[in-house]
């Protein structure tokens, strides 16, 4: 992406609603044709900076700049967006049709040629036979698709999704990630979705913006922020992740009450006999072939197996480190084939590759979001 | 990028858009400026004036209270309105309660009769009464020897003409508390006198306050009335219109009206503070009741609620037929001269035509005015001061006496030194004097109606390029047609029967059915006052009925779209 010039970029924005500071310091750039997710817990801000990109509410103070212009104070109608709210705000008293043909209806646009635009927009998100319904006739999924077709019926240069389908239950859900994505893919729109749903953002974005306290934490590419996570709040955020607290040891070793680790992850900084949290993925965990001599290997207790579906979710007591657990993930090959069961003693290991060390005290929140 | 610019608050350009908005909005603000704020303040400074124009001070203040004709007025009408109040609420609350509680037949009938007395002017049940129970009435006998004249004939007067108001209030708050509360209190073992005193009565306890004080507001500051049936018996009411035409000393009326400002500001505000409250309540949701049958229950509360539906149909019907015959109560062979205004004194004809002109102007011009301003109130984006003092303007005429407002118009509009003043004694300063007397119930509907109505409309229109006034014009008011015809109904029936606020305004040109019955009345025709009532009820109840059907037909049309 460097090189090019970013198409939307904001530049230390910050948002004060009265003495409340819901947006600081927010510098991002978004390029032509990304798809960019807001991910952060309800209430962190993602709304309100849509809503200031669009011109909706406009920031307090920073610089907002679409296509090489400066737009920071213009009003929304001055600005070049589509936008999809949660609430999809169809207009009840208007058909199918005359919602996708709203925004192209005052531009002097002839009949024939709005029909034939919302003719193809209807098409490609398989509605063609749903023109004549009003909003309430449809399924929530099929409203959802209106609504992007109306925000997309006047080809604007960038568009805006405001939890776009938070409101739709799970498989409709996922089906519309995938649509969204196509159709977002196919037309090359620049595009901007707000979610606090880490799987929706993980499967649809190329560029994550994670935020949290209305300032930025992280900006990466799903992998780099899934596997990378550059410090505890992303990483507890993000997936599932083992919190253990230990102290930094020599060099690229960590130690865990009698427990040394290495790793290659360490920041800088960090002195000698420091407090830090070292973080793991359950899935990172090694389980099979694992003997006393590998790397970072870990002699534990199994506490509980849950059952998941397609895998085993354990609870691995650690006595050495000080009576902490470790949940690993355990195939279900592996549980049938060394006959794995609950109480059982199982030495795995912390591959260094996978180990993010983090120089601060992390205390773990499960009701983040 | 500088950083110093990076810094600085962000200027907002404003665009047209605001421009055309705020323009509307500053133009609604300035309207109520003209037509409550200014004659208010004309009105208060009056009351501290002499005839002369002098500074007072507290001056006309120490004569009224030391007149005890005049103070006297202030201890009556707290009386009557306090008697009145305890009355007509206890009366409304078990014809609430067997509306709801109960499982009676003919419910909707029974509604639709306890609402007739909303289509009068307050002047037509009073002569009524008199018909009943005056000097030749047939039913005299039953007050024992006392005098229809005075206090209990004010008390009956405004129990039923406030019935329907009260009823109303108390029959939202009623359909709207849980059901689960009482399947609750039962299943726990509760009888039902219990369950009375532990649920009912604690659930509707807000909408029964919020009666009261609308109830003692209204009857306070009700002129009809006492008008006609308070014979001597002086309240702050009549002494206003007294002073005013009687005495022609306006200062005094003045300090009248502005004592009758006060309990009716007291009111206006705790009911504003109760509200409050109550919506708290109402948010948690709730299952409505279900009432069970029960025979004996029933059968009391449907002879109760037939009981007061004689009465105020007798009301109604003793009034029609006084109407239509030629000489009550001696000669009853029928005929329809009373109907022939031109023959009679204080007002004549035209007063019908002029009545219906001006309530029809009212409703159409009212409801655009009214529905546009809250749309811009609730709707709009920046201009916050401009909103604020907005949606304090738009409550001040609920606060502010009929009588009240028509005496301040006439110190503001008929001032000399007032580029105004063409207006005065002319139909429009009626018709706005109306709007404004009647504006803080229509823009609270209006509200209430916006509010339904997802507030990113905008904010999508403009993400389209669309104006603003075109996605008001094609979305909010379609989906809002409802609520515009009910504020254009309540605006015309109110235009009909209001006498309070014109009686200081119209002229000789621009007479009103209402105030001809008034003045039919103080002429002692009282069958062409009936008459004139009579008209103004059946083109009140005309309007409702086609009100009605417009809505029944509307939601037949729009039902594809509307979720029910
Ligand atoms: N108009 C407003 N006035 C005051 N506070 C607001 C306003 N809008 C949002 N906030 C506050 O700003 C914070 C961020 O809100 P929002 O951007 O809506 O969060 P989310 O990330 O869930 O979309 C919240 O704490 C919210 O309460
Ligand atoms: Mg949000």
């Amino acid at each position: 992406m460097t090189g090019k010039d970013a198409y939307l970029k904001v530049e230390n924005l910050t948002k004060m609603f009265g003495d409340f500071t819901a947006l600081e310091d927010i510098s991002l750039e978004v390029f032509e044709g990304e798809f960019v997710c807001f991910l952060g817990p309800s209430g962190c801000g993602k709304t309100t900076l849509l809503r200031a990109i669009a011109g909706l509410d406009i920031q307090t103070h920073g610089r907002v700049e679409q296509a090489g212009k400066d737009i920071s104070g213009l009003p929304p109608l001055e600005r070049d967006f589509g936008i999809v709210f949660q609430s999809y705000a169809l207009f009840p008293n208007l058909t199918v049709h005359q919602n996708v043909a709203y925004g192209l209806v005052s531009r002097k646009t002839s009949k024939p040629e709005i029909d034939a635009r919302v003719a193809e927009l209807l098409e490609s998100v398989g509605l063609v036979d749903q023109e004549d319904k009003y909003p309430a006739q449809l399924s929530g999924g099929q409203q959802q698709r209106v609504a992007l077709s109306r925000a997309l019926a006047t080809k604007p240069g960038l568009l805006l999704l405001d939890e776009p389908l938070s409101a739709l239950d799970a498989k409709v859900r996922i089906r519309l990630r995938h649509e969204i994505k196509a159709l977002q893919h196919q037309l090359g729109v620049t595009t901007i979705m707000v979610t606090h749903d880490q799987e929706e953002a993980l499967t649809m974005a190329d560029r994550i913006v994670v935020i949290n306290e209305g300032v930025i934490e992280q900006v990466g590419t799903p992998q780099d922020i899934y596997s990378r996570p550059v410090n505890p709040f992303v990483a507890d955020f993000i997936g599932t992740m083992n919190f253990l607290s230990g102290v930094a040891g020599n060099q690229a070793q960590v130690r865990l009450g009698d427990i040394e680790l290495t790793t290659n992850n360490c920041p800088d900084g960090i002195q000698k006999d420091d407090p830090i949290t070292v973080c793991i993925r359950p899935e990172d965990i090694a389980t099979r072939g694992v003997t006393p001599d590998t790397e970072n290997a870990v002699p534990t207790v199994i506490e509980t197996l849950e059952f998941l579906g397609s895998f085993y979710r354990a609870s691995l007591a650690v006595q050495d480190a000080g009576e902490t657990t470790i949940r690993a993930d355990f195939s279900i090959n592996l549980v049938r084939d060394l006959d794995i069961k609950e109480g059982q003693e199982f030495t795995v290991a912390l591959p260094s590759d996978h180990i993010r060390v983090y120089g601060e005290i992390f205390t773990h929140a499960d009701d983040l979001i | 990028m500088a950083p110093a610019a990076a810094l600085g608050i962000v200027r907002h350009k404003v665009s047209s858009e605001d421009w055309i908005m705020r323009g509307i909005l500053g133009a609604i603000a300035l309207y109520l400026l003209v037509a409550i704020v200014l004659p208010l303040y004309a009105l208060l400074s009056k009351g501290f004036q002499d005839k002369d124009g002098n500074f007072t001070g507290l001056d006309n203040f120490t004569e009224f209270f030391t007149t005890p004709a005049l103070s006297q007025s202030v201890a009556n009408s707290l009386t009557i309105s306090s008697i009145s109040t305890v009355i007509v609420v206890s009366l409304a609350f078990v014809y609430a309660y067997a509306l709801t509680r109960s499982c009676m037949a003919f419910k909707s009938l029974f509604k639709g009769i306890a609402l007739i007395p909303i289509l009068m002017p307050s002047l037509l049940p009073a002569i009524s009464l008199i018909f009943m129970f005056g000097k030749q009435g047939f039913l005299t006998f039953m007050l024992f020897g006392n005098e229809i004249y005075g206090p209990i004939g004010i008390v009956m007067g405004e129990v039923i003409y406030i019935f329907p108001h009260v009823l109303m209030i108390i029959l939202i708050s009623m359909s709207m508390s849980d059901g689960r509360l009482y399947e609750a209190s039962q299943s726990l073992g509760a009888g039902p006198v219990r369950t009375f005193f532990t649920v009912t009565l604690p659930s509707i306890r807000y909408g029964l306050v919020s009666a009261g004080f609308v109830a003692f507001t209204l009857i306070i500051t009700d002129f009809g009335v006492p008008k006609v049936v308070g014979g001597q018996y002086n309240v702050l009411a009549t002494d206003v219109y007294k002073q005013v035409i009687g005495r022609q000393d306006f200062e005094m009326g003045a300090v009248v009206s502005m004592v009758l400002l006060v309990p009716a500001v007291i009111a206006f505000a705790a009911d504003r503070i109760i509200q409050r409250k109550q919506v708290a309540i109402l948010t948690a949701r709730a299952v409505p009741y279900a009432p069970t049958p029960s025979p004996r229950f029933d059968a009391i509360m449907t002879a109760y609620c037939a009981l007061v539906g004689i009465v105020i149909v007798g009301i109604l019907s003793v009034a029609m037929f006084a109407s239509l015959v030629k000489f009550w109560p001696y000669n009853l062979s029928l005929t329809l001269a009373n109907y022939d205004f031109s023959l009679r004194d204080g007002g004549g004809g035209d007063s019908y035509f002029n009545s219906v002109k001006m309530a029809s102007w009212t409703a159409v011009i009212g409801t655009c005015v009214i529905f546009t301003g809250a749309y811009l109130v609730e709707k709009s984006k920046g201009f916050l001061a401009g909103r604020a003092a907005m949606q304090f303007l738009v409550m001040m005429p609920m606060a502010v006496p009929g009588l009240s407002l028509g005496l301040a118009y006439i110190f503001f509009f008929n001032h000399p030194g007032n580029p105004l003043n063409f207006l005065y004694h002319t139909l429009p300063i009626l018709v706005i004097c109306t709007i404004t007397h009647f504006y803080t119930v229509s823009h609270l509907t209006a509200i209430t109606a916006l509010k339904q109505i997802d507030n990113e409309f905008e904010s999508v229109s403009a993400s389209l390029k669309v104006p603003f006034y075109k996605t008001f014009w094609r979305v909010t008011v379609p989906i809002c047609v409802p609520a515009i015809l009910d504020i254009s109904m309540y605006l015309f029936v109110n235009a009909m029967t209001t006498v309070s606020a014109v009686v200081f305004l119209y002229s000789p040109d621009t007479a009103l059915a209402s105030v001809a019955v008034l003045n039919m009345d103080d002429a002692g025709e009282q069958a062409s006052a009936a008459a004139m009532g009579i008209m103004i009820v059946l083109t009140a109840g005309g309007a409702r009925l086609l009100h009605a059907v417009l809505t029944r037909g509307l939601a037949r049309r729009t039902q594809a779209w509307r979720k029910r």
